[in-house]
């Protein structure tokens, strides 16, 4: 509005009159950016969403109409048999269920730790090996001995072959993340650990009681990256994990995306009678959503959380 | 001279007792580091050595460049390489592309109900792991009922073989791509144009700006130093090929190999399947070389451009 008013008194001024051929201009071309930008957005929101819609239909339909009709949204025979499949014997899946939920926990509270406190020291400006120690972290994102070496080092010598360790270790340190902490760290008043330092406070105390608590911001939002992490990683499950009573869920539902073999050992536990024709297909996509479930339910209450993490992360790489 | 000495050795001492907590704080991931980032370094060694399983890292003879003289003597590491660079290259000016335009029409649109919508559907894809992006591939692109053939037979067009049409597995990476950090990108883009001044909007208005020139005289090259920032942090990873994403996206398919295989893939395939270690290590090395300078070079550049950015 204000904008429209400030050309009327500019060409009041120039005594040109070129009023309305402007405004009508600038509206038309507010009204075409407007169209092009809700068109864009919509297209961008189908093409990420349609994929899982497609997925969830594929779940709830018939094998047999999977196999005439091939996958759509909206399934031509609505059918609860994959799921009812899938909940017949739960047992694997359950079970993978728990080793992810295990390592999710375990890996996420040791992680931050470990990185929040190696955070906390290289945050203190006092600290005199600090630029060399972040050195040290730092190099490694430079130059590394690559994967072979250390799959070597973790099976051979290590002896990490079918050990929950193998999945928790690798993802237990992020120089990025410890970054981000780092400067989180920093933005704290230096006033706060001075006057408890002055009450006789050591390091490791002023780091539990105050500093600790002070980040629980970035330390909430790097979890829940680090969570993440560990419950979409399959690639260490793929190289370290043989036992199936070790398999944690990615790598489950990547053994049954992957191989009907996999899907048949499912189909194994079950009595003979109860399947006449296996409904691979839908079986697959309600394995599928099974997997996704968690992280869709929560979805709604993670989002903000990991884009106010991204932020914090964007400030510095 | 041996007092100054002495003088220098005690304040060491001296030094690490200050610093005893500290240091104690930092140890578990000195140790860490130490263990699975330096320890590994030594197995560099089997590039150049012929492994034998029996006898181990140590036990394992010499071989000289034997391992890089095969890796390219087949060609192949000349075809990967090659793959890895083009499809990082066209992700990042896709992906880039798609994610400041979004972001840019995020940022301009008023309705806020579709604005929250458009943002966590596009989110989305980010929080699935690439397993779950391999059963949605399958969905999609199965021959007999893939959902994609579903809909080209309604049509009334004829089935798409994508088995068959290996070209058009490039283009499946570029959409996966561009799907799975499209709502990621769009945050950090999205924060950058929500730092500009506002005053530059209202008194470009007041000059008679429409809502193209503003983006084009404001919006765009305030956006660039975070561009610039973000594109050459990803040519610094140009030669690492995301092995989640390549080898669930093509289900590690052999016929695909040609077009779709890049380093990464190629060396955990190396290392699992044909349990060719020597060339596995051989490859790995090379392209830890290669990254590690680009990688310098990179942020070298993104130091004389913007030094706040600089990773180190």
């Amino acid at each position: 509005m204000a904008g429209v008013n400030t050309i009327n008194i500019k060409s009041e001024k120039t005594g040109m009159n070129y009023r309305e051929p402007l405004k009508v201009k600038r509206s038309r071309e507010e009204l075409f950016f407007g169209i092009l930008a809700y068109i864009y957005l919509a297209f961008a929101s189908m093409f990420c969403l349609i994929p899982f819609l497609l997925v969830i239909g594929g779940s709830f339909s018939s094998e047999s109409s999977i196999k005439r009709y091939g996958f759509r949204i909206i399934p031509k025979e609505f059918s609860l048999e994959a799921y009812s499949l899938i909940f017949r014997s739960p047992r694997q899946l359950l079970n993978a269920y728990g080793i992810t939920i295990f390592i999710t926990t375990v890996g996420t509270f040791s992680a931050i730790f470990l990185i929040s406190m190696t955070a906390y020291v290289l945050h203190r400006k006092d600290f005199k090996y600090r630029n060399k120690f972040a050195l040290y972290f730092y190099f490694t994102n430079l130059f590394n001995g690559g994967l072979v070496p250390w799959y070597i080092l973790m099976v051979r010598y290590l002896k990490m072959k079918n050990n929950l360790f193998a999945l928790i270790i690798p993802l237990l340190f992020s120089v990025f993340y410890m970054i981000i902490i780092r400067t989180f760290m920093s933005s704290i008043p230096d006033s706060i650990s001075e006057s408890a330092k002055i009450d006789g406070a050591g390091d490791f105390t002023i780091f539990i009681k105050l500093i600790l608590p002070l980040s629980k911001p970035a330390l909430a939002t790097i979890g829940l990256f680090v969570a993440l992490n560990y419950w979409n990683d399959w690639f260490n499950a793929m190289l370290f994990i043989e036992k199936r009573n070790l398999i944690p869920l990615q790598y489950y539902l990547h053994q049954i995306l992957s191989t009907i073999e996999g899907l048949r050992r499912i189909l194994q536990d079950l009595p003979n009678d109860a399947v006449v024709e296996l409904p691979g297909e839908s079986f697959k996509m309600a394995m599928t959503v099974v997997t996704i479930g968690p992280i869709i339910l929560l979805y709604p209450y993670l989002q903000k959380y990991f884009i106010k993490g991204i932020m914090l992360g964007a400030v510095k790489g | 001279m041996m007092r100054d000495d002495r003088n220098k050795h005690s304040s060491f001492i001296h030094e690490l007792n200050k610093n005893k907590t500290l240091l104690l704080m930092i140890l578990p991931a000195t140790i860490y580091y130490f263990i699975f980032m330096y320890l590994p370094m030594i197995g560099i060694t089997l590039a150049f050595k012929s492994y034998n399983y029996s006898k181990g890292l140590f036990g394992s003879p010499w071989s000289g460049f034997e391992n890089f003289k095969f890796l390219f003597a087949n060609g192949k590491i000349l075809r990967v390489g090659f793959n890895t660079i083009g499809y990082n290259a066209v992700f990042i000016v896709v992906n880039h592309s798609l994610q400041i335009m979004a972001a840019i029409f995020l940022s301009e649109i008023g309705a806020k109900y579709f604005k929250r919508l458009a943002q966590s559907f596009m989110f989305l894809p980010y929080f699935i792991s690439w397993v779950i992006v391999g059963g949605i591939i399958q969905n999609i692109f199965n021959y007999e009922f893939g959902s994609l053939n579903t809909l080209l037979t309604s049509l009334g067009l004829e089935r798409l073989d994508a088995h068959m049409n290996i070209g058009m597995w490039k283009y499946i990476l570029v959409g996966s791509s561009a799907w799975k950090w499209l709502g990621y990108g769009t945050v950090i883009y999205l924060a950058s144009i929500m730092g500009i001044d506002s005053e530059l909007y209202e008194a470009a208005a007041i000059d008679g700006a429409g809502k193209f020139t503003r983006i084009k005289r404001i919006t765009l090259p305030l956006m660039v130093p975070q561009i610039v920032v973000l594109v050459l942090l990803n040519i610094g990873h140009i030669f690492r090929g995301d092995f989640s994403m390549f080898y669930q996206v093509t289900g590690n398919n052999p016929l695909l190999y040609e077009t779709t295989d890049v380093i990464d893939t190629f060396v955990v395939r190396s290392l699992l399947q044909i349990q060719d270690i020597g060339m596995a290590s051989a490859a790995g090395l090379l392209q830890s070389i290669i990254c590690c300078i680009i990688l310098v070079t990179c942020n070298s550049l993104v130091r004389r451009y913007q030094r706040d950015y600089a990773l180190f």
